[in-house]
């Protein structure tokens, strides 16, 4: 309880930055930020993307490693690791971007599950409090649906029950609502004052680009280009910024640099002109799923058309379907009277589309970019460079046309993306959010290019997003929801005929009409409570918090159930994802199968013919000893030495042999005739063993020549017999086999594991170790313990593979060669984790992982060539790697009849392998991002 | 005729746009050189030419002017310097694979030879060893074999044999595994970066949401997948000529009498059935690290069982029959045919009609499947 006793108290700040400075190379996404917010508050931290709202907030929550400066929170230096983790039980933080922190496989309750685990909460209080979280966020009825099947709104509604289980003092919200309805984003406000209510303690700590929201909240930040601008009030930043509204303020208060080129912007009014697109009951059905269901629409020439509604509503599949980009299931839209289709790539010569994410080519130069597209829409080369000069005046991207686009800051890529969107004069324009995440000034400056190619140009404008004043600027707009149009009129129309005031609010009414949801007065919910509020909500409740008293605050240093979480977690998703699962129980054997066959120095059935140019009975006797051995398999005899030359050329023989012609004659004589054996050279190992086996037949035929024609041996000087010790007929897959499954299981569980972890750094939920009391140690050791498993399943196939498919004799002890490979795949899967620790991404990781295992394993570890046969630096890695040692255990105990006694040298290595690849792997780790 | 046109107009720019991409990639880039330069070299030079320390030990039970001579005789770098072992420590040595050979001389082994008993060593080998067992013990026996006959006959010569065998190597006189070595890495290399350059540019364009981009401009999936195939297949065609030209013949010294421009053709067109299935596997993966899962149990196949690493005949009836569905396999024998063995066209004709043939298929069957799902593959 001791955590909770310095609990600061109202007046001290929740969170105090000073002189905070982080860099991403040259950029600084914090300038020397001090501050101190204060306590029990809703807190906004205002300001486009990319200025560092998310650096601070990362900063806060602990999740990012401090470069300069000094973080305090909850009353103590985040830069200490002891401080970070007594607190970070006292913390939620839920990451920007919808469902970051979720497993994507994982159902609802699953999820919130695992994060009441990570704190310790016993089953009883975890069944508990995900009931009521589900209750009060309506996600109830929605327990067993995977996240990645929920709308964008309930995810971030899952994301704050995750964030929620631990009852936090301080809620930190990075961009919660972007990407969510009006509606879903009404119910997440909501749900956070009812939180609020029942914690009155509870700092909140926000960062929106929606300056609507941020009217509601207590206190803002506003940050630009990494510096703070203003903080105070809503009320106080308006007045400051001498703005009717929070953006005109947030504009006001902006550099004088950053404002330059803004203006008003005017909106001159659309001249009507005829009907462009006609639709008539478009619906769109992918599979079962109907995405778009039941549009009618006309719209006009120049008019600016916009869609509302949530991500995942069916606004992009519209607008395509309206400019004949995709062919309806049902129904049909016209462009001019003509019946639009998507098949006709000459549908494509008039509409211009521009997508949400940056859709142009990073790796070519703005010039480049533009050229391609211009040669790719046909236009003659001269009309091009002129159309190229002079959208490039026009957009302002005159002076950027050399450069990469990646370098580009968002706005003018924005524009620059919209300038290859009308390069060929289309009719209709689609512009899929092209502002989300610009700043204010550029999102103007971005709308008068827009109004301009309406009002100017004629171009009609169908245009998505999620901002309620640009919403405003369109001349008419749908709003929608689950495939459905709600209704479609203009602005003023939409909110008179809800009478309300504003657009969101229409919105909200539609929503909640169409979902069937009772609303509450919108002041109250979505205003924060007052002080007298919260003090006669707190009492009732405490009551309620009671239980929740049982958290301990001074959590486990090492926790086993932390552990078992994490594995219980991680066998979940393996069971979900089809691709890892396949090549973690077919890749092994399929590949047993293909180096058991493949990796063979057997040679048989080698195919070769005669060119007896002698016939006689004496060649022929010669002849018949080669054709009797199973090595060989006889093809038609040659007739001529061009035959020779043709048949080795074409790859049909392996081996020819020549008789010469009086070859009886001299052999009777003594005169020693030559056979000439012609070998193809082409394949040198076949050729060797070719020579091997034809001069061992020779020299038989010749003794057995001797000894018919002597009736004695010839007398030799001494006798070396050789004992083919282990494989007595010296069988490939006898000695291959059992070195193919120390090969596999180092592979396979290698790369599976470094997957594992770098996934998490790849997606994001990596963030959850950062942020919660789970070890490095607990996260990497219960990541690795589902591959063991997995493993040691490999290695019963393999096996069983080995003895019943490839018929290879086991002869030593069973229990040694068990407890060999667990040894091993622990050391191997350890090796995974040492992988994923120093790679960022699954391609690196797979990569890193093949240069690593691949190569020691194959060349270094004894499956061809003896360790003892290396030299340098590969006999080095050779004795350390620990492959060596379980081939070592593997081939005494399938070949050699050993066990534990025999091989005790080898298991030492093992032993001695994991504890220090497990180590590195922890030291590696960093809990916290940079 | 407009159309047409407009597929060769637009599969050229779509291309040249594929080379500007991947002269921006540097690490793709590196790999590139690096595969087809270093590592070619290095797999060539990494091959021993034939055995290389192998570890011996000795029981010396006779202790005479002969065994020491046999013992002496067996130096580096074929083996490392004999350890002269107890009787009893033989089962010991070798259990724990110490030894690949122990060869015994057992007591009174001068004696016997000379009073020409013909006595009998004994050579055990550890047979799980096996490429070192097998040309090991050949040598082992003709040394031991000629210093007997040496220490005997006090000179060396051959004996009289009635019947003489003349062996000849055609196309690599001394079966050079290093020639081998090379070219077998080429056409590996050559399978690798034909599949996953395209088909890893695909899922780029997928992840970075170009290929939507693709889907609202007037081109076809045809464009898109030919502008792929010819362009990084031109890349893989220079990269494997350079490297045959300067690396296998220029700095390995292998002798390759074949004509490389047919070679080059054949290339060509199994870099065509290469790229289809690449840009196949393409299709079928969600996401980059989905596509290098699926690629590993594709590749590995067939690079070991195509037969360029090891003679297809050794291999069961069945796998021959699958791999010889895949290209590799028929590309695998046409490269060898013309490189060593300076096939022409008349020769190997079957396999360019096969590739060309399992390449047009591949083609047809991305092709239909990259235009249906080339409309889901956003994000």
């Amino acid at each position: 309880m001791s955590a909770r006793a310095d609990l600061p108290s109202a007046a001290a700040p929740v969170v105090r930055l000073a002189g905070v400075v982080h860099r991403y190379g040259d950029t600084r996404a914090a300038d020397d930020v001090t501050l101190d917010i204060p306590a029990g508050r809703m807190i906004g931290l205002i300001g486009p993307d990319g200025v560092g709202k998310s650096t601070l907030l990362g900063l806060i929550a602990g999740a990012r490693r401090i470069q300069q400066g000094r973080v305090e929170v909850l009353g103590g230096d985040m830069a200490g690791a002891r401080h970070r983790s007594a607190v970070c039980p006292r913390i939620a933080y839920m990451p920007q971007g919808l469902g970051k922190n979720l497993y994507p496989t994982l159902s609802v309750v699953e999820n919130i599950d695992f994060f009441g685990r990570l704190f310790g909460q016993s089953r009883a209080e975890r069944t508990r409090r995900i009931a009521e979280l589900l209750r009060s966020t309506g996600l109830a009825g929605f327990e067993e649906r995977p996240a990645n099947k929920l709308s964008g709104g309930m995810k971030q509604k899952l994301g704050l029950c995750c964030a929620l289980i631990h009852d936090p003092d301080l809620l930190i919200l990075d961009e919660p609502t972007t990407g969510v309805d009006p509606l879903s984003r009404r119910q997440f406000w909501e749900l956070i004052a009812r939180m609020r209510a029942r914690h009155p303690g509870m700092s909140v700590l926000v960062a929106t680009a929606y300056m609507e929201e941020a009217e509601q909240y207590d206190w803002l930040v506003a940050i630009d280009s990494g510096r703070v601008l203003a903080t105070g009030t809503p009320a106080e930043l308006r007045a400051r910024g001498a703005g009717a509204t929070l953006e005109d303020a947030f504009l006001a208060l902006l550099p004088a640099e950053r404002r330059a080129g803004h203006q008003r912007l005017a909106i001159p009014p659309l001249t009507a002109g005829e009907v462009v697109i006609e639709a008539s009951r478009l619906q769109m059905r992918f599979g079962d799923f109907i995405a778009v269901d039941d549009v009618n629409l006309q719209v006009r020439r120049g008019e600016i058309f916009g869609f509302l509604g949530s991500n995942g509503c069916g606004k992009s599949t519209t607008m395509k379907m309206l400019t004949g980009l995709l062919s309806p299931s049902r129904g049909e839209a016209r462009l001019l009277g003509e019946v639009l289709d998507a098949h006709n790539i000459d549908t494509r010569r008039r509409v211009g589309y521009m997508s949400q994410s940056f859709s142009l080519y990073g790796e070519l130069s703005v010039r480049r970019n533009l050229a391609l597209h211009a040669r790719l829409f046909d236009l003659p080369p001269a009309e091009g460079e002129e159309r190229i000069a002079a959208l490039a005046a026009r957009f302002g991207l005159a002076a950027v046309m050399d450069a990469l686009p990646d370098a580009l800051p968002l706005g003018i890529r924005q524009r620059l993306q919209l300038a290859v969107a009308v390069l060929h004069r289309p009719d209709v324009l689609i512009l899929d959010e092209p502002t989300s995440g610009v700043d204010p000034v550029a999102r103007d400056q971005f709308w008068a290019l827009i109004i301009d190619l309406s009002r100017r140009d004629g171009v009609t404008i169908f245009i998505t997003t999620h901002f309620m004043n640009e919403a405003q600027r369109c001349d008419r707009i749908s709003l929608m929801h689950a495939g459905k149009i709600l209704a479609s009129d203009t602005p003023a129309a939409l909110a008179a005929a809800r009478g309300t005031d504003s657009l969101e609010e229409a919105f909200v009414g539609y929503l909640a009409e169409a979902s069937g949801i009772e609303l509450a007065p919108p002041a109250a919910a979505a205003r924060p409570q007052s002080d007298a509020q919260s003090q006669a909500g707190a009492a009732a409740t405490e009551a309620a918090r009671a239980p929740s008293a049982s958290i301990s605050p001074s959590i486990a240093r090492f926790s086993l159930a932390r552990l078992l979480s994490f594995s219980a977690r991680e066998a979940t998703e393996l069971r979900r994802d089809p691709f890892r699962l396949t090549l973690a129980l077919l890749g092994s054997i399929v590949l047993m199968l293909v180096m058991g066959y493949g990796i063979s120095t057997d040679v048989e059935n080698l195919r070769y013919a005669v060119l007896d140019l002698d016939r006689s009975a004496a060649s022929q006797s010669y002849t018949l000893r080669i054709a009797g051995s199973r090595y060989f398999s006889e093809q038609a005899p040659l007739q001529s030495h061009a035959d020779i030359d043709r048949r080795m050329r074409a790859g049909e023989l392996a081996m020819a042999l020549e008789i010469p012609p009086g070859f009886g004659r001299d052999l009777a004589r003594g005169a020693v005739p030559q056979i000439g054996v012609w070998l193809d050279g082409a394949m040198p190992m076949r050729a060797e063993v070719a020579r091997g086996y034809v001069l061992g037949l020779h020299a038989q035929t010749l003794a057995e020549g001797v000894a018919e024609a002597t009736g004695s041996r010839p007398a030799a000087l001494a006798d070396v017999a050789v004992r083919y010790r282990y494989n007595p007929e010296m069988r490939s897959i006898v000695a291959m086999v059992p070195a193919v499954i120390p090969m596999l299981l180092v592979f396979i569980p290698a790369m599976l594991t470094a997957l594992g972890v770098v996934r998490e750094k790849e997606l994001g939920s990596i963030l959850n170790v950062y942020t919660t009391p789970v070890t490095k140690l607990e996260f990497l050791l219960g990541k690795q313990l589902p591959y063991i498993g997995l493993s040691l399943i490999n290695f019963s196939l393999l096996f069983v593979l080995a003895i019943t498919l490839f018929g290879v004799p086991f002869k030593g002890s069973f229990a040694t060669l068990c407890a060999g490979a667990l040894l091993y795949v622990i050391a191997t899967t350890g090796l995974g984790l040492l992988m994923s620790t120093v790679t960022d991404s699954q391609v690196a990781a797979m990569a890193g992982t093949s240069i690593g295992t691949l190569l020691p394993a194959i060349q270094f570890s004894g499956m061809l060539d003896p360790v003892s046969s290396l030299e340098g630096l590969a006999a080095v890695v050779g004795q350390a790697y620990p492959t060596t040692h379980f081939l070592t255990i593997s081939r005494g105990t399938f070949a050699k009849a050993l066990d534990f006694g025999d091989l005790g040298a080898s298991f030492l290595p093992l032993l001695l392998a994991i504890p220090v690849l497990t180590l590195a792997a922890a030291l590696l780790l960093k809990k916290q991002a940079r | 005729m407009g159309a047409r046109r407009s597929l060769f107009h637009n599969t050229w720019h779509l291309g040249i746009k594929e080379f500007h991409s991947l002269l921006g990639d540097w690490t793709m880039l590196f790999l590139i050189v690096f595969m087809f330069t270093v590592s070619i070299y290095a797999d060539a030079r990494a091959r021993p030419e034939s055995l290389h320390r192998a570890s011996i030990a000795v029981v010396d039970e006779d202790r005479s002017q002969l065994s020491a001579r046999i013992v002496a005789a067996l130096q580096p770098p074929q083996f490392i310097t004999p350890e002269l072992i107890a009787l009893a420590a033989i089962d010991k040595g070798m259990d724990a694979g110490r030894h690949t050979f122990v060869l015994d001389i057992p007591p009174d082994f001068q004696r016997d030879v000379l009073a020409g008993r013909a006595p009998t060593l004994q050579l055990n080998v550890d047979a799980t060893r096996q490429s070192q067992a097998q040309t090991g013990t050949g040598y082992i026996q003709y040394i031991v074999d000629d210093e007997i006959r040496a220490f005997v006959q006090r000179y060396r010569g051959p004996a009289p044999q009635p019947v003489q065998i003349v062996e000849r190597a055609l196309f690599n006189p001394n079966l050079s595994q290093g020639w081998f070595a090379g070219v077998t890495a080429i056409i590996n290399n050559i399978t690798m970066l034909g599949i996953l350059l395209t088909g890893a540019a695909l899922i780029r364009e997928r992840e970075h949401g170009t290929i939507e981009h693709l889907l609202v401009m007037p081109v076809t999936p045809l464009e898109i997948m030919l502008s792929k195939v010819w362009s990084m297949g031109v890349v893989v065609l220079l990269a494997s000529s350079f490297s045959l030209q300067v690396v296998v013949k220029g700095l390995l010294g292998a002798v390759v009498p074949g004509s490389p421009v047919l070679f080059g053709l054949g290339t060509l067109l199994y870099l065509f059935a290469a790229a289809s299935i690449g840009i196949y596997m393409g299709t079928l993966a969600r996401n980059m690290p989905q596509f290098g899962l699926m690629s590993i149990l594709l590749l590995l196949p067939l690079q070991i069982l195509s037969g360029a690493l090891t003679p297809r005949e050794s291999m069961p009836e069945l796998v021959r029959w699958l791999m010889s569905l895949t290209p590799t396999t028929h590309y695998v024998s046409l490269a060898q045919g013309v490189l060593f063995r300076d096939a022409g066209i008349d020769v190997v004709w079957p396999q360019f009609l096969m590739v060309a043939a399992i390449g047009g298929a591949f083609f047809a069957l991305s092709h239909h499947r990259l235009r249906h799902t080339i409309g889901t593959m956003q994000g």
